[in-house]
């Protein structure tokens, strides 16, 4: 039996006839990334490839990395296997990783959306035999209202506590999640403040993509002059002293997770958005359709029940173990969705 | 039904208590008087009996909303809540309904009788046509008890704010059998009707846990201990030649006692007896899993009440010839029960009085405290000898002094998915001791609370990678990690693999430091149970 294009080993996704890795949990020589988030983009590998745009994201995380940027579309040949990445709408710069070799296609998503943001490229169809796809949110449960809508509400939401002269405190991931509610916040209710690491994160999204101002609160924020407006901060915030100089505040979380209402509950936060940068259960099953794929493998989420149900679909589906998940499952970084 | 999903969906958007009971007040004082009062039964569980068994809501809406029905399983064990995971799985719709609350519910008692079919047809017909809030909120009218962060005694906090009635006589108000189809607003909260009374218990008071060293309640002589008896909780009510039992949890159960029923000779009319219901077979007091046999019965046979009797241990007395004595001082209502005591006791009455100790110094008081095993109660109960009868959980003059758990190093075999927040990590564990050979490890308890989220997660990523077999959601582990586990009381069960039953396990610690091999066996277990 002929080795499988990709494989999946103790250091990621291994081209093996290429000798290339995707999105690699352990240091490797060369390693295709599909964007800038910490389980997809780890430190320690000799050589990078991945979107331009998302050059200056893992720079920015990683330091002084040797990196190649390449547009979309773009066909690299690595010792006769054609790379090359196409949008996945997951945040900013995040590609999936169309991998070709004698006439077979696979494709790997990394993470993505269907919906567009209007900040990242708007995720693209990409035709393949074999798919290989994240489903964080593989449940029937899970249903995205259109991102308009839930704008509209965090919108209302930050108006109502300015009017009952409260701060809004909305947490999201630093980097995807941050911007995409910067771009679609009112700034005519007022000011958007941020955290530092959000704000960092910004500056180097602003290179890229057009955000509305911001001010980072450091030490001389004096409190009166934050009241009332709405601060952008990263989930591990809540409950810290930091949060103590908006008081009085109202506090909120715009993610996937918040389809639960436990969810919001146990974190003791007031009120929850569900607002993600994953597909929802519909989009996965649509995009898979699209894709052409005989072959799914699901690598994290809740892939066990989500490769049941396409393997009942009549796919060829499995489950693979990957790291992207297990780095993932601590608090701050599963805001990331 | 608009206005009270909308009151659901803002009780939903806040953490903060005080923008609940403002919310539940602003409700109170506008929405009509009929949905009032559902609202307040409600919100103290008195829903009414389910019209549809879970399983057919269940396998209904995975046919209406066209995924298998292990799908719909999966989610729903995610979920956590069954209405929550209807209202999310099936097809989402932006309409709403103009019916009222009390229309709802009055659909929903008459649907208890119709066909099959035609439940049926009135689940599809409202799923399909009420937004997520609406849809949430009648099924979980239909389903189940309505837990959403609102305790009754926010409710009532809330519908004080709004009436400006006093908060503690409206506690005693909503306190009952009363039928929210037929009650209403003005009988059962504005108007005061004396005669309403006769049935009706007192507010219990209930005691918080000690949290500091016992001496520094201060002078021990202010002090009264008695022993901390794990029954039922409950007040005996004689008025009017009548018997009324009540327990905890506000429901009337005069009928699944029938031995109380000699009372009504020998106490005078007008008492309220606050004390424990206990087993009490072969004449001395049982085991919890004991009364277990007598709470869930409708039917008391004959022989039950042969096998399993019960007594009331008396340690409070509320009301003494149709007097409310709870201003009292708890020593003047002691005398009170004890020469009460003194006038009926005898082998025939069920009535045993809860003795008071009295103590020279608080070291006496934790050498008591350590027998508490022996006599077969939880703890001591500490009461100040001035305190009056106070109502709802307050701190200061009456406290409990629990035993300290009973533990067991014992070894993770099976995980499951948590719920809600922990749906995505295994947090539900099963543990095994080990057998007599030391070669097979015997489940003996299940436990899903006493890690960090920290420790949670560090186990989650640890059994994912340590999996040995998958049953649907759940999975056996390699036998590795040991954990102590807390648990309250133990008794023999026949209905237990390990022929072991212990009340509240829980995890204590996680002992990294031993290994499986240094894990208890069932043997060990046993040892523990009282002889």
């Amino acid at each position: 039996m002929k080795t499988p294009l990709l494989v999946f080993n103790q250091k990621g996704i291994y081209c093996e006839a290429a000798d290339v890795y995707l999105d690699p949990w352990k240091p490797v020589k060369k390693a295709i990334i599909s964007h800038g988030h910490a389980d997809h983009s780890r430190w320690g590998h000799q050589q990078y490839i991945t979107h331009h745009t998302n050059v200056p994201i893992i720079k920015h995380r990683l330091g002084d990395i040797s990196v190649t940027g390449k547009a979309w579309n773009e066909t690299f040949t690595i010792n006769g296997v054609k790379f090359s990445l196409h949008p996945a709408g997951h945040i900013v710069g995040s590609s999936q990783i169309r991998v070709e070799h004698k006439g077979e296609v696979w494709v790997f998503t990394g993470d993505y959306k269907t919906e567009d943001d209007g900040l990242a490229v708007p995720y693209e169809v990409v035709k393949c035999h074999t798919f290989i796809t994240e489903c964080t949110f593989g449940l029937p449960a899970f249903k995205w209202l259109p991102q308009q809508q839930v704008f509209n509400d965090i919108n209302n939401w930050w108006q109502q506590n300015q009017d009952d002269g409260r701060t809004s405190i909305l947490f999201g991931y630093s980097l995807g999640k941050a911007q995409r509610l910067l771009k679609h916040l009112d700034t005519s209710i007022g000011k958007i403040y941020t955290h530092g690491a959000v704000e960092n994160m910004t500056e180097v999204v602003r290179e890229i993509a057009d955000l509305p101002p911001t001010e980072k609160i450091t030490r001389d924020t004096k409190k009166e002059d934050i009241k009332g407006n709405i601060v952008i901060a990263p989930p591990s915030t809540h409950g810290s002293p930091w949060i103590k100089k908006m008081v009085p505040y109202v506090t909120a979380s715009a993610s996937g997770w918040m389809t639960f209402r436990g969810a919001r509950r146990r974190r003791a936060i007031d009120k929850g958005f569900v607002l993600s940068d994953h597909c929802d259960w519909q989009g996965l099953l649509t995009s898979i359709r699209a894709t052409g794929a005989e072959k799914v493998i699901c690598t994290h989420g809740y892939t066990d029940i989500f490769s049941r149900f396409l393997a009942e679909q009549g796919y060829d589906a499995r489950t693979e173990q990957t790291q992207y998940e297990e780095e993932n499952a601590d608090q701050t970084s599963k805001e990331k969705d | 039904m608009k206005q009270f999903a909308e009151l659901i969906r803002t009780l939903d958007s806040t953490n903060k208590t005080t923008l609940k009971v403002e919310a539940l007040a602003h409700y109170f004082k506008t929405a009509s008087d009929k949905d009032k009062v559902w609202t307040i039964a409600i919100l103290s569980h008195r829903r009414p009996p389910r019209p549809v068994n879970t399983r057919l809501m269940r396998e209904w809406a995975s046919a209406f909303s066209k995924i298998p029905l292990w799908l719909f399983e999966e989610s729903h064990h995610i979920v956590g809540d069954l209405a929550e995971t209807i209202a999310l799985v099936i097809p989402p719709s932006e309409e709403s309904s103009e019916k009222s609350l009390n229309q709802f519910l009055q659909e929903i008692i008459e649907l208890k009788s119709r066909s099959e079919e035609e439940k049926k047809e009135y689940l599809y017909e409202n799923w399909f046509s009420l937004n997520y809030y609406e849809r949430f909120v009648f099924t979980k009218l239909i389903t189940g008890s309505f837990r959403i962060g609102v305790s009754q005694k926010l409710m009532t906090r809330a519908l004080s704010k709004a009436t400006e009635i006093d908060e503690d006589i409206l506690a005693y108000k909503l306190m009952g059998n009363w039928d929210p189809a037929t009650t209403t607003f003005t009988d059962l909260v504005l108007e005061e009707k004396p005669e309403d009374y006769l049935s009706k218990p007192y507010p219990f008071y209930l005691a918080y846990a000690i949290e500091d060293e016992p001496q520094n309640l201060g002078d021990v002589k202010e002090w009264a201990a008695e022993h901390k008896w794990d029954g039922i909780r409950s007040q005996v009510i004689i008025r009017n030649g009548e018997l009324f039992v009540w327990s905890r949890g506000e429901e009337l159960v005069t009928d699944k006692y029938p031995e109380f029923e000699k009372f009504i000779n020998i106490i005078p009319d007008g008492t309220v007896i606050d004390g424990e219901i206990l087993p009490f077979p072969k004449n001395e007091i049982g085991t919890f899993k004991d009364l277990q046999t007598r709470i869930g019965r409708k039917n008391i046979t004959k022989k039950l009440l042969e096998k399993t009797p019960v007594i009331l241990k008396a340690y409070d007395i509320l009301e003494w010839k149709g007097e409310d004595i709870r201003e009292k001082a708890y020593q003047k209502r002691r005398e009170i029960l004890e020469q009460l005591f003194a006038e009926v006791a005898s082998e025939e009455t069920p009535l045993h009085l809860s003795s008071t100790i009295s103590f020279q110094t608080w070291d006496e008081v934790a050498k008591e405290r350590e027998r508490s095993r022996e006599v077969k109660s939880e703890g001591l109960m500490l009461k100040r000898w001035d305190s009056p009868y106070l109502v709802g959980r307050k701190k200061g003059d009456w406290w409990k002094w629990k035993v300290d758990p009973l533990t067991i190093d014992a070894v993770l075999t099976y995980a499951m998915r948590g719920h809600g927040r922990r749906s995505n990590l295994f947090t539900d564990y099963t543990f095994g001791l080990w057998d007599d050979e030391k070669e097979e490890l015997v489940t003996f308890a299940k436990a899903y609370s006493g890690l960090t989220d920290a420790e949670f997660r560090k186990v989650d990523a640890w059994i994912k990678k340590n999996t040995l077999e998958r049953f649907g959601p759940v999975r056996s582990v390699t036998p590795h990690h040991v954990f102590e586990i807390a648990f309250e009381g133990i008794a023999e069960s026949s209905r237990h693999k390990s022929g072991v039953a212990t009340r509240f396990p829980r995890i204590l610690r996680w002992r990294q430091d031993k290994k499986i091999e240094e894990a208890n066996t069932l043997e060990d277990l046993k040892a523990l149970i009282p002889k």
